[in-house]
């Protein structure tokens, strides 16, 4: 793979996607409201299920907004990336258009998950990360070169987790057409992410860890923060990462020899 | 000796279409137990092509002609035979192979919606590889084949189809493939837009003798850029050659009408064994075989008293027309 190429496309793709958002001003700012309404509202709910007992499933309030903080970065990950990519993938394959991006000299996941960027998602982001140094401010907690790196480590793997998941339901539609419904059963499964692990019954937990695993999106990085994790819980989600993203891929290209384009 | 670039031999595809029975119980039935059938839409077909070649494929609705080309360009796996595309098989899609191909669909687009057809450009150029330099110099010179200048800068959405399908073009070619597949290039464009797009194909080919494979349902997208044709019908090959020879073919007989100077002559002309179509007054309509044409009309200059003669060819889309209903056409 020629890195340099694809570095050169990947600026192309901000560079375009940047100015077709930008055409649409009013889209933009609805968009950065919508982003603030949102994580202001999370953590007034958050604040409610707190309010007449200070613990849920061994998580303090100020603990529980580090979920909130992780939760919201994922989303603005989501919503910067994954969202005006993969739920294209649908629209590629049931208008046909999905063959412009395989008759292209260049690898057809990175072109149809990077293409477009949702600028609007960016402000999740940096919302994300400024609650979280003010829950590293409120918890105390000591920002170690370990720390640090720990808490990279497992939020790439979430992300890569959460890609992964988004991507292979994508895929299903070579052969099912229509899989808007899967992806908004994610959407919501990723809602329960904002949560404690341990605040859910044993059987959503086994649920919510091996079958989606959900949990270790937003749990084991928030352990990290808090110096709770053990170290094959982060072992795990490295693991769990890893074998995720290379699932998708075979899959996809599994799925590509199922590829009958759509009649003109 | 001009090489083959593209090779087909007992090439096969076969579709699982799934049928579904009108009313609320057909939709309930086909909801739970929907019933798929195998359909052969491509039937063991070969043929060759050579470098530099316009072919035109030639089909009714539903024949299997964009099959084919979507097989020739990769998109679909073949069930059977072998495809070999300028020493490369298709379908494994290598990098080489598609900087020296293109596909050009008249119903779909490539070019980003809401930004002029430049960004698009120099994203396909950065796909392709191309330096900035490199790029600017090859969308100048294409610009100026395709006569597009101010609707560079134009976002896509507000260009008229025409404008839009250059830009296509454009942004297809940037990368100056050897091998151009177009799949109704001309759908719904006016006509002076459609004669632009057939002069600047031609002139594609003859500087750059890239190959290009076409299908159109304007007849005269095939008669102005096609030497050659394929015939496809319900996935089978009907006819591959020289497009006048299916022509002569197809219509053996002409008609001429023929103006007399007098209404005797008429008479004279319409009782000498000629096959008449129709008389009125001094204008005589004869049908003449495509093989006798020549000592026929002869024969009537130098022994009637003509004022004037009209040699009336049947209208392609009629004989193409006619080839594409009949199923059993025997060349």
């Amino acid at each position: 793979m020629n890195l340099r190429k694809y570095l050169k496309v990947y600026k192309k793709f901000l560079h375009t996607s940047l100015a077709s958002e930008l055409e649409y001003k009013t889209n933009i700012l609805v968009d950065l409201i919508t982003a603030i309404l949102s994580l202001i509202g999370s953590i007034f709910l958050l604040s409610i299920f707190f309010q007449n007992n200070g613990y849920i499933g061994g998580w303090k309030f100020e603990q529980a907004l580090i979920i909130q903080g992780i939760y919201t970065i994922l989303n603005g990950i989501t919503n910067t990336w994954f969202n005006p990519n993969l739920t294209e993938i649908v629209k590629h394959i049931r208008e046909g258009t999905l063959d412009f991006v395989l008759l292209k000299p260049i690898d057809s996941q990175f072109f149809i998950s990077l293409k477009k960027i949702n600028p609007s998602g960016f402000l999740e982001i940096m919302l994300g990360f400024f609650l979280l140094s003010f829950c590293i401010r409120i918890n105390q907690i000591n920002l170690s070169l370990s720390f640090l790196t720990l808490s990279f480590i497992t939020i790439s793997c979430s992300i890569c987790i959460l890609y992964s998941l988004w991507f292979f339901i994508s895929t299903t539609t070579i052969w099912f057409v229509k899989t808007w419904n899967a992806i908004e059963v994610l959407r919501s499964f990723l809602y329960i992410g904002r949560f404690p692990l341990n605040s859910f019954s044993f059987s959503l937990r086994v649920f919510f860890s091996i079958i989606i695993p959900i949990a270790f999106i937003t749990t084991i990085p928030s352990e990290v923060f808090l110096g709770l994790s053990q170290l094959w819980k982060i072992l795990l989600e490295v693991i769990v990462a890893t074998v995720f993203l290379m699932t998708s891929r075979k899959f996809w290209l599994f799925a590509l020899k199922s590829y009958s384009s759509a009649s003109s | 000796m001009v090489q083959n670039i593209i090779e087909v031999k007992n090439l096969s595809k076969s579709f699982d279409i799934s049928s579904k029975k009108p009313g609320l119980k057909g939709t309930i039935k086909h909801f739970f137990r929907r019933q798929t059938k195998s359909l052969k839409v491509i039937k063991d077909i070969s043929f060759e092509i050579k470098e530099g070649e316009i072919v035109g494929f030639l089909g009714a609705n539903g024949a299997g002609k964009t099959t084919i080309l979507k097989m020739l360009c990769g998109l679909i796996y073949p069930s059977e035979g072998y495809i070999l595309v300028s020493g490369y098989l298709p379908f494994r899609r290598k990098e080489n192979f598609l900087k020296n191909i293109t596909l050009i669909m008249g119903q779909k687009q490539q070019l980003i919606w809401d930004l002029p057809p430049i960004e698009s450009f120099y994203l396909n150029a950065s796909i392709y590889d191309l330096d900035k330099f490199e790029a600017k110099k090859r969308i100048k010179k294409l610009s100026e084949m395709l006569e597009i200048d101010e609707e560079l800068f134009i976002p896509v959405r507000k260009l008229s189809l025409g404008q839009r399908m250059k830009s296509e073009l454009l942004a297809a070619l940037i990368h100056e493939p050897n091998i151009l597949f177009l799949d109704e290039p001309t759908l719904g464009l006016d006509i002076n837009a459609q004669r632009n797009l057939r002069k600047f194909l031609l002139k594609y080919n003859k500087e750059t003798n890239a190959t290009i494979c076409l299908t159109s349902h304007y007849m005269k997208d095939i008669t102005s850029l096609c030497k050659r044709v394929i015939c496809v019908q319900e996935g089978a090959i009907s006819y591959d050659g020289k497009l006048d020879l299916l022509l002569k073919k197809l219509s053996p007989v002409k008609e001429i009408l023929i103006v007399c100077r007098s209404e005797e002559d008429a008479i004279k002309l319409e009782n000498s064994g000629f096959t008449i179509k129709n008389k009125i007054k001094n204008e005589i309509t004869i049908k003449i075989e495509n093989n006798s044409i020549t000592s026929s009309l002869k024969n009537i200059l130098n022994n009637y008293d003509i004022e004037d003669l009209f040699i009336n060819e049947p209208p392609i889309d009629e004989i193409i027309g006619k080839l594409l209903i009949k199923k059993d056409y025997d060349f």
